[in-house]
């Protein structure tokens, strides 16, 4: 039976749903969580239902914001002392930032973004996406512990029938040590929605919107069913939308629960970013488009027309 | 100032990627190769930096097989001065690469003052190596940057993070930044360039010259494989506005009773 910590970051009162999924996944072992700052209640409650055996708050000066050298050198600290076998996080920003740092300060090897995984004695076996999801392989870690693994939200789901823990609260102070890339503030972005990367539903739109305007006609939709709106490469070249939309190979891997693609034709980069999304519905005014070999439900029609009845009747569904 | 960029040649974003037989890696007979296209805004940011700061030189690096070298050739017809490859198999793992580039700017006798590159290869998509180079040179590094400005000492980085928020950092250079698309937008190698580009210093050394060797591998693959296909799914008929409503009300219906997304 492997140690094993699993950092995650707060989300107000929460711990990130992918590390939720983390800890049932790794129902059996002993498995301690950590986070910069004081876990709250909710969270703790949260931990324990899903298998924490210890929850250990760190708290240190200039640890307020995350900067890639305080985090890393706050949690080498922390690890160094507690013999862990393997560290998890999320592929989250800051996970993914972070996680290659902490690897190299223990000369440790790291697997990027598994969409699965499992621990066979303590040895951990992974699955993962290469080329944007065109095609999977199995990924093992060798060299000085701990080894390290960043999982991708949404991929695992959450264990129905997880074993509970005990999530014995500690306290630790840490050091950020010194900086040389200093944060100085965050600039909020045009969303508060989930980004596209954790969302549950997601609505995209592609070269078909014409214009960056009728992109409220997607945001409507997405407003009534809680989805987060994407873009296609074509649309955002186009100048419809930012890059901090885009799905596909040179945009964002996204493993949502329902994917609703409007007037994306389907171009095997756009496919390799979003095939894995349980549910797909595509909305394209012409029935040969490639998105319909992946689509669950197509509708062959004009998305300027469909997409309003879609909001409509989603309303009607949901009682709003 | 010495500003160094780590390329990567990958796939083609069009390309149908097919495992090998014996599922240790893809069959890359038939691929076209590129400049990995993050790496683009790297070149880019490095020939502006070079620009506004007089005597300054840009290198560029890559890791991998040597039979064909056209990522570097594109990034010297950009403008870049000089090349250094390290000869390796095209799927190594981050930790060996950033050895491998650590080893070639120590080849190259000078100390960097920036070093850029993408903020992912878009083959393995490890976002690994940018991380790990930094920490191995201790030096700052940002990744996903969207936004660069600043001196010969201090620089001023956006990086992008969930729903386009941005983290502002300042930094002390020598620093390494990881470029995101929207940092700036990359030139096209002129013909001049790429005439100019054949004559450049491009030097070649092996693993063994940059000190890697087999036990730096951390991360193994095999049973590459396609992702399974998804049985076809139902198509309806929405062109005929008078059926439009039932389409989309009986797709809603499905999405809650045999999905059960909704």
């Amino acid at each position: 039976m492997a140690k094993i910590l699993v950092f995650t970051e707060l989300h107000g009162t929460h711990v990130k749903g992918v590390t939720l999924e983390i800890l049932g996944k790794l129902s059996g072992h002993t498995v301690e969580i950590a986070t910069i700052g004081k876990f709250p209640t909710e969270a703790a409650t949260e931990l324990a239902k899903f298998g924490a055996a210890k929850i250990h708050s760190l708290a240190g000066a200039n640890l307020d914001k995350y900067s890639p050298e305080g985090y890393s050198n706050a949690l080498h600290g922390f690890i160094s002392k507690g013999a862990y076998d393997y560290v998890f996080a999320g592929a989250t920003s800051l996970g993914k930032d972070l996680l290659p740092r902490l690897a190299t300060k223990f000369d440790a090897g790291m697997a990027s973004e598994v969409t699965n995984f499992t621990m066979e004695g303590d040895k951990f076996f992974g699955t993962r996406p290469l080329f944007a999801g065109k095609c999977f392989a199995k990924v093992e870690l060798s060299g000085p512990k701990p080894h390290f693994v960043t999982v991708r939200p949404n991929a695992l789901g959450l264990n129905p029938n997880p074993t509970s823990g005990a999530a014995a609260a500690s306290d630790s102070t840490v050091d950020a040590g010194a900086m040389k890339a200093i944060i100085q503030e965050i600039l909020k972005g045009a969303s508060e929605k989930l980004d596209l990367t954790e969302a549950n539903i997601i609505v995209s739109g592609g070269r078909a919107m014409k214009e960056a305007a009728n992109f409220k006609i997607l945001d409507e939709l997405a407003n009534v069913i809680g989805a987060t709106v994407g873009a296609s490469r074509a649309a955002v070249d186009s100048g419809f939308a930012p890059h901090a939309m885009q799905v596909g190979q040179t945009g964002k891997t996204v493993a949502p629960t329902l994917y609703i693609a409007c007037g994306i034709s389907g171009a095997i980069q756009h496919l390799a970013g979003m095939r894995t999304s349980k549910v797909i519905v595509a909305i394209n005014t012409d029935p040969d488009a490639p998105i319909f070999t992946k689509a669950d439900y197509g509708i062959v029609g004009d998305l300027f027309q469909i997409v309003p009845l879609l909001t409509q009747e989603f309303k009607n569904l949901l009682g709003k | 100032m010495n500003i160094y960029v780590c390329v990567k040649q990958v796939p083609d974003t069009e390309t149908k990627i097919i495992p090998n037989a014996d599922g240790t890696f893809i069959e890359t007979g038939s691929i076209k190769w590129i400049m990995n296209p993050y790496d683009e805004f790297a070149v880019e940011q490095a020939l502006l930096v070079q620009a506004a700061n007089a005597g300054s030189t840009v290198t560029v690096l890559r890791v991998g097989s040597v039979k064909d070298t056209e990522a570097l050739r594109t990034a010297m017809a950009m403008g870049a001065d000089d090349a250094f490859l390290v000869e390796a198999a095209d799927n190594l793992d981050s930790y060996s690469i950033a050895k491998a580039l650590k080893g070639a700017i120590s080849k190259s006798g000078k100390n960097p003052d920036l070093i850029l590159t993408g903020k992912q290869a878009i083959d393995d998509d490890c976002l690994q190596v940018p991380q790990i180079l930094a920490t191995m040179l201790d030096i700052p590094s940002v990744s996903v940057v969207v936004e660069y400005s600043g001196s010969t000492t201090d620089i001023v980085v956006k990086r992008e993070i969930e729903g386009g928020a941005l983290e502002v950092y300042g930094v002390k250079l020598p620093a390494m930044i990881a470029c995101n698309k929207g940092i700036n937008t990359p030139r096209y190698a002129s013909l001049p360039g790429i005439m100019k580009a054949k004559k450049k210093p491009l030097v070649v050394l092996s693993l063994a010259e940059v000190s890697v060797v087999e036990s730096d591998r951390r991360v193994k693959y095999s049973h590459f494989q396609l992702p399974p296909e998804k049985p076809s799914g139902k198509k309806f008929d929405a062109t005929d506005s008078a059926k439009m409503g039932g389409v989309v009300k009986e797709v809603v219906g499905l999405l809650r009773t045999e999905a059960k997304v909704i």
